[in-house]
């Protein structure tokens, strides 16, 4: 399905495209990830401050 | 090379949205995995950290969840011929195996190794050996090969507590194998109760459940027996003195009721009564479980509050 439109670049026959359930489904996928990985940041952040006391803030050696 | 390339379209063309995904976690599983587990981290005589206690519990439960995925991945095929699990995301085709491979094999590693870092690692290589003696024991090894499946894959259910006061302490009791003891004596009665309800089902998929090896009548007994061994264990916590009087005396009264559900499902073996009776005990051996955790978290809860202040 090679696109010969002059203004979008020309795509191997390979790729897919995709319906648009599926670049909703990809959509949501992509922000259930995003949480999670704030939810790590969050998770590592916490842990840190708990573990190692606020003093880890302070920097220095 | 090609395995790349299908993960990469298959990725891309999904039409799996983050829920399909929650139900790979098995989020029923994971709810009462949490419930125990929480009960085995308050059964310790230490200080807990609420945040850190949050967060072990999450992971375990994470842990779990991950479990449930790689189970389901490995089980598409009979789960597509029983129409208790044919709805589940990969037999309808909503999540490829490979994606629920993928994801499992990812948050089982996720979470030991975070629970490494949140708790300790006595207690991130208890839930590794849960995940492993769950997907690895029991859905590969024993589930297609010997009624006694659910018995020894039980103990992988009624590891949480443990793993909920390793958590906590970084090492295991006594009384947190006492709270393994019931859920791992509770299993067979429990899933032997729906064996008989669904023994076609599981015919049908070719997994010797009891009831379709040994047959009924022996089925039946077992579960009695079975029954008779819980009940003791069940009111054990308060013998042997670590829960109160309260306890005692509910698990003494859940006990008896459960045992009449166990004979009744014994005594009456033809038509829809005994479907009834079987029914009833499926229904009541999770409620007895259920309430015996939940007092053991209202009365352990009370004291962890009482501490932290």
């Amino acid at each position: 399905m090679a696109n010969n439109n002059d203004s979008t670049p020309v795509v191997p026959d390979r790729a897919l495209t995709l319906t648009p359930a599926q670049l909703k489904s990809r959509r949501a996928r992509n922000v259930a990830l995003a949480l999670a990985i704030g939810f790590l940041v969050i998770l590592f952040y916490a842990v840190t401050i708990i573990k190692l006391g606020p003093g880890v803030l302070k920097g220095g050696v | 090379m090609s395995f790349a390339a299908d993960i990469d379209d298959i990725a891309m063309a999904s039409e799996a949205g983050p829920g399909d995904y929650f139900e790979l976690l098995k989020p029923r599983v994971m709810s009462l995995v949490v419930f125990t587990a929480l009960a085995g981290m308050l059964l310790a005589p230490v200080h807990l950290n609420p945040v850190l206690a949050a967060f072990s519990l999450l992971l375990i439960a994470i842990g779990a969840g991950a479990s449930g995925a790689l189970n389901m991945w490995y089980d598409a095929d009979i789960d597509l011929l029983m129409t208790r699990t044919a709805g589940r995301p990969i037999p309808t085709g909503r999540i490829q195996p490979k994606e629920a491979l993928a994801f499992g094999l990812i948050l089982s590693i996720f979470s030991v190794c975070a629970l490494a870092l949140v708790a300790n690692v006595f207690a991130a290589l208890a839930l590794a050996f849960t995940i492993f003696f769950y997907v690895v024991v029991y859905t590969m090894w024993l589930k297609r090969s010997t009624p006694q499946n659910i018995v020894i894959g039980g103990a992988a259910g009624a590891f949480p507590p443990m793993v909920g006061y390793a958590a906590a302490t970084g090492s295991v009791s006594f009384s947190s194998f006492v709270l393994f003891a019931i859920i791992f004596l509770w299993t067979p009665p429990h899933f032997w109760a729906l064996a008989l309800l669904k023994s076609k089902e599981f015919a049908k998929a070719g997994i010797p459940m009891m009831p379709n090896v040994k047959g009924e009548a022996h089925t039946r007994l077992e579960i009695l027996l079975y029954s008779l061994v819980l009940v003791p264990v069940g009111v054990a916590p308060w013998l042997l003195g670590f829960a109160s009087l309260t306890y005692g005396i509910l698990s003494i009264v859940l006990g008896a009721l459960f045992l009449v559900a166990a004979i009744r499902v014994y005594r009456i073996d033809q038509g829809k009564p005994a479907e009834v009776a079987a029914k009833q005990l499926f229904a009541f051996s999770i409620l007895y479980l259920t309430l015996l955790f939940a007092e053991f978290i209202a009365e352990f809860g009370f004291g962890f509050a009482a501490r932290l202040f």
